[in-house]
């Protein structure tokens, strides 16, 4: 269980976290949703004792990180940046975690090979791709065999198979009934591995919700749709009520209207309907709720 | 917190009594210490510099030469390998934070001067072992050179010189004369080789104090060498009044005189005894380490 209260940081001028209040709760996969730069991994930080937060407060089961007895046994971390020295071995480097929290040396080989990197634990971790620092940085978190997960970015590097695997990690892990926090800034990957979601927007909190809700809430709903006649049908959905854009592809987005009205407006027209798709509505409720709160845009 | 209703029941987790503290904090730094490669290279590098440097130093004395302190003279790696050796105590530092293995290191030991003390216990205990066994060999080997040299040297010469002219050898003459080479048992030699190594461990104890300050290998291995190497010409360039009394608080002149038999005072105006200057070397590594800790726990890592 993780409380954050209040919770503000800033670096300099710019505020990195602003009055962040929020639950993580056990027996479910909680994501922590916001655009790069949002704030996210300073708040993990904070919740890791790493940064002092400038008001406000984060507990986990309700201790502060720094009073609780051993910290490996109770929260298990892979933080965004790399935390290895990358002259030691995989083995060395859990092996120093684990003799630090009283971790019997079994373990260090259970968590090589849970995460199969039995056979490159003797290799210096410098010579790892991205995907094997991540999957080190798994089996550090899971080492003290703790209550309370919190992984930032944790499918960053990882090719299709890893990313699936993570996944199914992180359910069976809150299966097991722990607490497990898993930021990203891809909902749609949030969207296949949370149950609930903490989402912020330039430090600030924009919904806690269930996934499902978050969804439902959203008020846009867009569809994809490629004509050969698209002037037409666009005139047809303007005067429909609904909203055209047309993107570089040559499709075209329409919102405003669902897919079926679509479809049977261009029925109704004669038009021919080569692709007729509704957009994952996921990605618009999260766009649309964290559209003012983006720090960093695209020029466009 | 409230509780939820029908939420699962909390993962137990196991948990031995107590919790960490230094004496896991150690272990955890010891197999830190030892499982990267540049603790032995460094290590190897201090032992090639003492050791080597007492080579030369003693194998170019020609067999006439009189040297005024025969142990300072195989000693005098130390200057060398204090360098290199305070390389790694910027490193058992700075590491953590060029490789960001200190998010990992807070993470398992979340107080923070706890991993400090861990760290200065650890490696000032390796520190004192490796520089003691180093400053001991390049002493037996420098001595070994010098009355291999000196087999006939000045010491017989001077007394078969002294005979020929029917004259006696005062006390205070025949004391300098032995000084062809040095064993242990002549005043002075035992606490010089031991101050040298004493010299050494503390110096690199003042990198490590300077690396929790600075937080990045490159700047702290210059701001070592900056006290050790360049304070001493900032020194010498000041008027002559103004050189000589602060010349015994350079760290190199407390060394200087730490590992001399006849307190240096003809290289140190003013110099401290070996033991006050050990003292005060000692008060500035303790110094540099507290305002680092202070630091350590105050700033985000």
């Amino acid at each position: 269980m993780i409380a954050a209260r209040g919770l503000s940081k800033s670096f300099g001028n710019v505020v990195a976290v602003d009055d962040l209040s929020f639950d993580v709760r056990p027996g479910t996969v909680t994501g922590f949703l916001g655009p790069n730069g949002s704030g996210k991994s300073t708040t993990m930080r904070m919740i890791m004792g790493l940064d002092w937060p400038a008001s406000g407060s984060v507990t986990v089961l309700g201790r502060r990180y720094h009073d609780l007895p051993w910290p490996l046994r109770e929260v298990g971390a892979l933080l965004e940046a790399r935390s290895i020295h990358p002259g030691r071995s995989a083995r060395a480097h859990l092996l120093t975690l684990a003799r630090s929290n009283a971790i019997a040396r079994a373990r260090v080989e259970e968590v090589l090979d849970l995460v199969g990197l039995t056979s490159v634990a003797g290799k210096r971790v410098g010579k790892f791709s991205l995907g094997m620092g991540q999957r080190l940085g798994i089996a550090a978190a899971l080492l003290g065999d703790p209550g309370v997960l919190l992984f930032d970015e944790p499918v960053n590097g990882l090719d299709p198979e890893g990313i699936r695997w993570v996944r199914t990690l992180c359910k069976r892990l809150a299966g097991e009934g722990r607490t497990v926090f898993v930021s990203s800034h891809l909902m749609a990957e949030m969207a296949l591995t949370a149950d609930h979601l903490v989402v912020i927007g330039k430090g600030k909190l924009i919904a806690e919700t269930s996934v499902a809700d978050f969804v439902a809430g959203s008020s846009r709903q867009s569809v994809k749709v490629r004509t050969p006649a698209p002037h037409q049908l666009s005139d047809a959905v303007t005067n429909a009520g609904g909203t055209v854009i047309s993107d570089p592809d040559g499709s075209m987005t329409v919102t405003g209207l669902a897919a079926a009205e679509v479809g049977d407006l261009a029925a109704s027209m004669g038009i021919a309907v080569h692709e007729l798709t509704p957009v994952a509505s996921l990605e618009d409720a999260f766009m649309e709720l964290t559209d003012e709160a983006v720090e960093f845009r695209g020029g466009s | 917190m409230t509780a939820v209703v029908g939420a699962p029941t909390p993962f137990a987790i196991e948990e031995p009594p107590g919790r960490v503290g230094l004496r896991r904090a150690m272990v955890a730094e010891w197999t830190k210490l030892w499982s990267v490669r540049s603790t032995a290279w460094t290590l190897v590098g201090t032992g090639v510099a003492v050791v080597g440097l007492c080579a030369l130093g003693t194998g170019t004395v020609s067999p006439s030469e009189i040297i005024d302190d025969p142990t300072r003279r195989s000693l005098i790696g130390v200057f060398l390998g204090q360098l290199i050796f305070g390389v790694l105590g910027v490193l058992v530092m700075s590491a953590e934070y060029g490789t960001g293995t200190i998010r990992a290191t807070l993470s398992a030991v979340p107080r923070r001067p706890v991993v400090l003390t861990a760290k200065v216990v650890v490696f000032g205990v390796v520190a004192v072992v490796v520089s003691e066994i180093l400053t001991f060999s390049a002493f037996a080997m420098g001595q070994a050179i010098l009355s291999a040299k000196h087999a006939a040297g000045t010491k017989a010469a001077a007394a078969q010189r002294a005979q020929q002219l029917g004259l006696k050898i005062p006390h205070n003459i025949q004391a300098l004369l032995t000084n062809g080479s040095a064993s242990l048992g002549q005043p002075g030699v035992l606490r010089a080789v031991i101050g040298a190594g004493l010299y050494l461990a503390v110096l690199g104890l003042l990198a490590l104090g300077l690396a929790t300050i600075i937080r990045h290998t490159a700047g702290a291995i210059s701001a070592f060498v900056g006290v050790v190497l360049v304070l001493p010409l900032i020194v010498e360039a000041l008027p002559t009044g103004l050189s000589n009394a602060l010349a015994r608080y350079l760290p190199a002149n407390i060394g200087l005189v730490m590992f001399s038999t006849n307190g240096a005072l003809d290289r140190v105006a003013s110099a401290f005894s070996p033991w006050m200057g050990f003292a005060l070397l000692v008060f500035y590594t303790v110094v540099t380490l507290v305002i680092g800790c202070w630091i350590l726990v105050r700033r985000d890592a």
